[in-house]
Parts: structure tokens; sequence; C-alpha cells
């Protein structure tokens, strides 16, 4: 099937590794980098699962003893009993450790750098020693941010948006505001650094390294949405970076960037003058509002690469996904005050923003009736993998709906501090990011292991999780309506009690969803040693992973250069092998595009 | 995008190594440029909140800087031939090639550094002024943007000395990209400094 190799002989940029520390510690193969960005995200996701078990726990019991917690921190728990600061610090952690770790490090670090090279058809990243410093820069990010649980004053109280005044003035403005921000804006910043490293592998790796007949066009759409998402993490970072830089000034250079003249904060005049609250804002969510479509995008190329598997037949327009996707980038830098409708920014420009938001849920809207439609009458094949694909879609539109409600200034201004927002929020980008991530490793576990997944543990787990997060972020959106106010550490006001038996509903799926993960947890362990042995294509796919050994070697493709003859979605005509003609053979199709 | 001609170059691992230094780098310098798009937004917001903004008068030191910046990238310039020449010839025979490249080099690496001690000075000065990093807003940015500016040139000037220590070691094997890369990136600190210039001149 391969033609033979190229006159030069194909130069390696590293040599097969040797020794334990170059093949698994400080390895350059994005394989194992890609690994690494996995497990990373999967002790970042379990810690941040259990910081929302207690949350959770501690609204519906205010006065409950939690078991250990005082063990954690004695100021923040006396008595095992979490004061309201300390659950402000469990929400910040929780919210910056799943935001950065969680949906920016798996869906786009994690599966994009082992898959994006092989779908070229590239034996590894463009610069795989900067590929390597990405990641172990993020670790060292990572260690930063969980230090503020150890330190006395435990971790900032600030949530993961860390708004300024507050975040800058130190600690008259609270607990955690001390060292406990510091770290966390050094974390943040040494992530954007790692980020930055990563979107730039990604480009240039697609740009330049993909097969001979590899056009763009016959790209898989998952790396589109990981080129695409590159490109965005790209200006995000360069942007975030500098905000964290001001903010960490602010805080231990005695600057003012971001702190008014003439503040008053616990009864002391702040000795800065003439900063703009506004401006911290306006910064962290022209990175903020991208980062959401960092977390979705790679979710919806995953999403996009396995439905097309499993209906055995094309979508709608490929082309029109890739132009949506597109435009959802470019668009996502024009939306970013929608955050800040409440800001005390001119209303006017609440107007200005306004449209832009209406307008981006074009190409999203397109996106999912182009998946509805690909489904219309498809006999799909039921795994795991899909049944996850299928409910990224539901949980995409159901969290999506309530972002036009959320795009209009006038319903805004009542919903903004709400659990509504929580509810908007969880379901688009948390959960839905998070089915993307699940669909990929049951999709793609077979290739990164060698082993199979067990099907019917998946489809356990799928069920649970499906179930249990409309549970848990459905009624959310009720209770915003209803004006519950988000990050309260309790709700004892007359106008909340009646909400409480919604909450306790809420905590009580919130725990069963979460003792569910641990089903995907024993899946994946124990397949990884004793699951069935994977063929080279369990799925019967068509991208150029599915033409290489499960697990691939070294160096990816051998001595082979792969060379590309179509599309990543013929299935459903007939080929040798099927109802799937493989990227790399050279069979001739009728009526190919 | 030409994606054919792309495709094609991209089977042969060389070329296209070549050209993914290339890309690097012009991805790298799209990210630098949003950094300092975002200082210089957050210049603007800052200045329009503020009531008692303070202006400040630059050194003048930083115009001999400047100056010292252009002739770098002029040196750099000069060098490139002769560096060329010396790489395409030891592609091909194995030969030495001139020392003129490596000297011109050499001198950029000088400037490079000259430059640097430039901007320290400026700092001096300004310190002698009472003007600190927290002193009001506009010594504040001007500490910043010189700061962030000297540490991407600390970048290049390791890329110079690279090239440099490359280039005399006699049977070292260079890319042709890794010089056309660096030099990109060094007139792209050059054009960032006047640009920062301008902006420190009408704004703090
Ligand atoms: C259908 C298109 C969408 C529209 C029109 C929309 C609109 C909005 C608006 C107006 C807000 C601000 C609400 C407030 O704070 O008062 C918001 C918040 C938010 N949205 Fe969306 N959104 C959309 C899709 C998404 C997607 C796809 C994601 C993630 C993948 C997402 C993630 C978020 C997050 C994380 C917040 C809240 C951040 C915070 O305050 O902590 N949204 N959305
Ligand atoms: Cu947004």
């Amino acid at each position: 099937m391969q033609e033979a190799s190229a006159p030069q002989a194909q130069q390696g940029h590293h040599g097969p590794p040797e020794g334990f520390i170059r093949k698994y510690v400080f390895s350059l193969d994005h394989k194992v980098i890609g690994k690494q960005y996995y497990g990373l995200a999967l002790v970042a996701v379990f810690i941040g699962m259990t910081l929302s078990w207690l949350m959770r726990y501690h609204l519906i019991y205010p006065n409950g003893k939690i078991f250990g917690l005082e063990l954690l921190s004695k100021v923040g728990a006396p008595g095992g009993v979490m004061t309201p600061e300390y659950y402000l610090s469990l929400m910040t952690m929780h919210g910056t450790l799943m935001v950065f770790f969680v949906l920016t490090n798996a869906p786009f670090a994690a599966f994009g750098n082992y898959f994006l090279p092989i779908q070229i058809g590239a034996e590894d990243m463009a610069f795989p020693r900067f590929n390597m410093m990405s990641f172990w820069v993020t670790l060292v990010a990572f260690l930063v941010l969980v230090t503020a649980f150890f330190i006395p004053d435990g971790p900032p109280i600030s949530g993961w948006t860390a708004y300024a005044p507050l975040s800058a003035v130190g600690t008259d403005a609270g607990p955690g505001l001390g060292w406990g921000q510091n770290l966390w804006g050094l974390s943040i910043a040494i992530f954007c650094v790692g980020s930055l490293l990563g979107s730039l592998n990604f480009i240039a790796t697609t740009l330049d390294l993909r097969a001979k007949g590899m056009t763009l066009m016959r790209m898989p759409l998952c790396t589109w949405a990981w080129f695409i998402t590159a490109c965005i993490s790209l200006l995000a970072f360069a942007v975030l970076l500098p905000a964290c830089l001001l903010l960490v000034l602010d805080r231990m250079a005695g600057t003012s960037f971001f702190i008014p003249a003439g503040l008053v904060v616990s009864d002391r005049l702040q000795a800065h003058a003439g900063g703009s609250p506004l401006l911290w804002q306006h910064l962290f969510w022209f990175f903020g509002h991208p980062e959401v479509y960092i977390a979705i995008l790679p979710a919806m190329g995953i999403v996009s690469h396995i439905l097309i598997n499993s209906i055995r037949r094309p979508l709608l327009s490929a082309k029109v996904i890739i132009y949506s996707m597109m435009s959802i980038g470019f668009l996502s830098y024009m939306v970013w005050g929608h955050h800040m409708f409440v800001s005390g920014m001119n209303p006017f420009s609440s107007l200005m923003f306004s449209f832009p938001t209406l307008t981006i849920t074009i190409p999203a809207t397109v996106m999912t009736l182009i998946w509805l439609g690909s489904l219309y009458g498809a006999r799909i094949r039921f795994t795991s993998a899909s049944l996850f694909a299928l409910g990224f879609i539901s949980m995409f539109v159901s969290g999506g709906v309530s972002g036009f409600f959320l795009a209009q200034p006038s319903i805004d201004i009542y919903l903004h501090a709400t659990y509504f927002v929580v509810g908007h929020f969880h379901m688009v980008m948390g959960v839905a990011a998070i089915f993307g991530v699940f669909a990929g490793t049951y999709f793609w576990f077979p290739k990164m292991t060698g082993r199979m997944m067990s099907e019917g543990l998946g489809k356990v787990h799928f069920w649970f999780t499906f179930i249990g997060t409309y549970c848990i972020f459905m009624p959310f959106h009720y209770l915003g309506l209803a004006g519950n106010v988000r990050r309260y550490s309790s709700f004892v006001d007359d106008f909340l009690l009646p909400l409480m038996p919604v909450h306790r509903f809420i905590t009580i799926a919130a725990l069963i969803t979460g003792a569910a993960q641990f089903i995907f947890l024993y899946n994946l362990i124990h397949s990884r040693f004793r699951g069935k042995v994977a063929p080279v294509n369990p799925w019967e796919a068509t991208s150029l992973e599915w033409t290489i050994p499960s697990p691939p070697p070294w160096n990816n493709f051998g001595d082979r250069h792969p060379v590309v003859y179509h599309d990543p979605h013929q299935y459903g005509v007939k080929g040798s092998l099927g109802d799937y003609v493989m990227q790399d053979s050279p069979e001739k199709i009728e009526n190919e595009s | 995008m030409t994606t054919d001609g792309k495709a094609t170059a991209a089977a042969m691992n060389r070329s296209s190594a070549e050209e993914a230094a290339k890309s690097g780098i012009w991805v790298g310098i799209a990210a630098i440029t949003m950094t300092f798009a975002a200082f210089t937004s957050a210049i603007i917001v800052r200045e329009g909140t503020d009531t008692s903004w303070h202006h400040m008068t630059l050194p003048g030191v930083l115009y001999l800087n400047t100056l010292v910046l252009i002739a770098s990238s002029i040196t750099l310039e000069l060098s490139r031939r002769p560096v060329a020449a010396r790489i395409s010839r030891r592609e091909a025979a194995g030969q030495e090639g001139s020392r003129s490249g490596l000297l011109w080099l050499l001198v950029t690496l000088g400037l490079g550094l000259m430059f640097l001690a430039g901007q320290y000075a400026a700092w001096r000065e300004l310190a002698s002024q009472g003007l600190f990093l927290a002193t009001n807003p506009s010594s504040s940015f001007f500490y910043v943007l010189t700061a962030v500016h000297g540490v991407h040139l600390l970048g290049g000037l390791a890329a110079l000395g690279y090239l440099a220590g490359k280039l005399s070691m006699a049977g070292a094997r260079l890319r042709r990209s890794t010089a056309e890369a660096t030099s990109i990136y060094w007139h792209f600190m050059g054009g960032l400094w006047i640009y920062l210039l301008l902006v420190m001149r009408t704004r703090l």
C-alpha cells in the first residue's frame, strides 16, 4: 500500500529513545507527551471532582463536619466544618483546575499531541524539545497551584476569574489573598508559557509536516479542530500572560495597574493610586472567551471524527464544519464583553458585544444541524465512543440554548450572578468537553495502549454520566431563574430556603454521578493490563492512525512514508475492505469529490 | 495556502524541517505581537481611567540604543550572505568558508549586548530621578515594557550566540533555516523596539 520511500532517506528528528528516563519521563515522543498530559488531566479532574463533592455537601449541610478536612486546613475547616471563606477557596481551586488543567489539557494537549502528528502522517511534532518543555512547564504550573492547599492561608478566594481589585490588594481582602493568590498568578503565568509552546508546535507541525497527498482539506476533522484551537490558544494565552504579569506586579511590587485610587478594603485605605479594575476584566475575558472555545473545539472535532465512523457515511458537509470552526475561532475574539454586562462598562459597549455574541451562535447552530442532519436515518453503531459523541451533542445544545438568553444584556443583568450562568457553562463547556474526552478515550484507547476497553462498563458509565449530569445541571437553570445567587457558601436567606430541596437533589445526583466515574477509572486501569488485545483497526476507520500497529512504534510509521489518496470521510463506498476506504489506500473511488 | 505545494514539500523531511523552523518563528512572532498589543491596550485603558496621569521624559540614552539596535540589524544583514554561502558550501563539499560571516555575526552580538547595557543605563537614570517600578503608572509601564522586550531580546542573543558557535566550529552542521529564523527574529526585535519607543514617547 505504501509507496517506496522518497529519494532522501527520512531523517528522524530524534533517534529511538533509550533508557527509562528518555522513554517515559523526559520523553521527546509526542505520544508519550500526550499520555503525560492525559495523566495530568486525570489527576486534576479527580481532585477537582472531590472539591465539588465537598462544596455540594457543604451547601446542603452548612454546619456539617467533613471527616479529615481539618487536616488539610485548620483555619479553613476548624473542627472539620468549612468556613464560608474556605468554601470560596475550594471553589477557586475547583474552577482553576478544571478550566486550565482539565478542559485545556485533555481534549487539546493530550489527544492533540498523541494523534495530530499521526493523523497527518508525520513522525513527530515539528519541535520535539519544545513539546517536552511544554508538558514539564505545565506540570510545574500544576504543582505551584496545588501548593496553595498546603500554605497556612490556603488557596485564594477570588474564583477562577480572579477579579481585581480584590485579587490585587493582598491579605486585606480576605484569606488566601496573600501567598495563595501569588501562587495562583504565578501558576497561570507558567501555564501560559506551556500552552504557547504547545500551540506553536501544533501550528508548525500541521503546516509543514503533512505527508505526501495530505492536503489541508484531507485532514480529519479533529486535526482541523486541534489546528484551529492552537491558533486561538496562541493568541489568547499571549494576552493572559501579560495580564498575570501585571497582576503579580500589583501584588508583589506595589504597582497599581488594577487598583483604583482611594480604595478602602477592610477599613484600610490601600496605598495604591489610579489603577483600573475593569482593565483586568478586559484582559482576562479577552483570553477567557476564546478559552471556552479552546475547551470545546477539540471536543467538536473529536465528536465529528467519531460520528462519521459510527454512522458509516460522510457528514452532510465536512467542509462546512471546518468553515464553522474557523468562524467560531475568529468571532471568539469579538465577544468577550458579554461577560462584563454588569461590570459598569458603558451600556453602549454592552450592545456592541451583544451583536457578535448572537452572531457566534450561527456557526455553532450550523454545526449542530449538520450533526443532527447526518444522523437522520443513519444506522448508527452504538459503541461507548459513539454514545458519548451523541451525549456531547445533547449537552452542547442543552447548555448552548441558555447562551442565547445570556447574550442579551437586559436579561443577563438579572441572571449574571446566579446559578443560571453556572448551569450554562457547566453544560456547554464543562460536561460537553468532558464528553468529548470520554468519547475520544473509548475510541482511541485501543490505539494508545494496544488493548480494548470494556464496552459493557463503558455503556454503564455513559448512562450514569449522561442522566446524572442532566440531573445536576438542568436544575441549576431553574435555581438561577428563581434568583439563587452564585458563589455563596450556604443559602440561609428566606427567599432561598424554599429552593433547598432542589439543592439536596442536586447534591445527591452529584455524589452518584461522581461515584460513577470510578467505573471509568477502573475500566481504564483494568483494560490497560487485562483488556482484550486490540487489532490495528478495531472500528474499521479510515484515518492514518488506524494504519499503524496498536500501540504505534516510537517513530509511528516505521520506515514507511505514508502517502494519502483520499479524505477521511470515505465511508459507505465500496472498497476492498468493506464499506470504507482508508486514506492511504490507492484504490479509485467513483464520484470522489 | 498552497496546499499541494506544501504537501509535496512535506514528503521530504529535510525541506519540511526547514519550513517548520520558519513557520515556527512567524508563529512565535504572532504571539509576541499579541502580547505587546495587550500591553498597548492596557496603557490606553489605564490612561483613560486615570485623572492624574504623570507623563515622563524618556531617558535620552534610549535614542542612542535605538541607533545601536538598527545598526545591529544592518550588520546581521551583512553577515547573511557569507553565512549562507558557508552553509551551502559545507553541504556540498565540506570546505571552509570565509570568516567574514562569523565576524559580522559577532559584531551583531556585541551591538545587541550594547543595546541591553544601554537599556540598563536608562533604568539607572530613571532610578536616580527617583522613578522606580511602583512610582507612578508611567514608570511602571516603562519598566515592564523595556524588561519584557529585553527578555525577548535575550532569546535572540542566545540564538545569535548559537549560530556563531556553530560557525566557529570546523565540522559543525548548521541548518540554513536556523540562520534565517534567527535573522527574522532579530529584525522583528528591532521593529518591535521602535514601535515601543513610539508608544512610550507618545503615551507615557
Ligand atoms: C451558543 C453560544 C453561546 C452564547 C451566546 C454564550 C453566551 C454567554 C454569556 C452572555 C455569558 C455571560 C453570562 C454572565 O456571566 O452573566 C456566558 C458565560 C459563560 N459561557 Fe457562554 N455562551 C455560548 C456558548 C458557550 C460555550 C460553547 C462555552 C464553552 C465551551 C461557554 C462557556 C461559558 C462560560 C465558562 C461562562 C461563564 C464564565 C464565568 O462567569 O465564570 N459558552 N456565555
Ligand atoms: Cu463568553
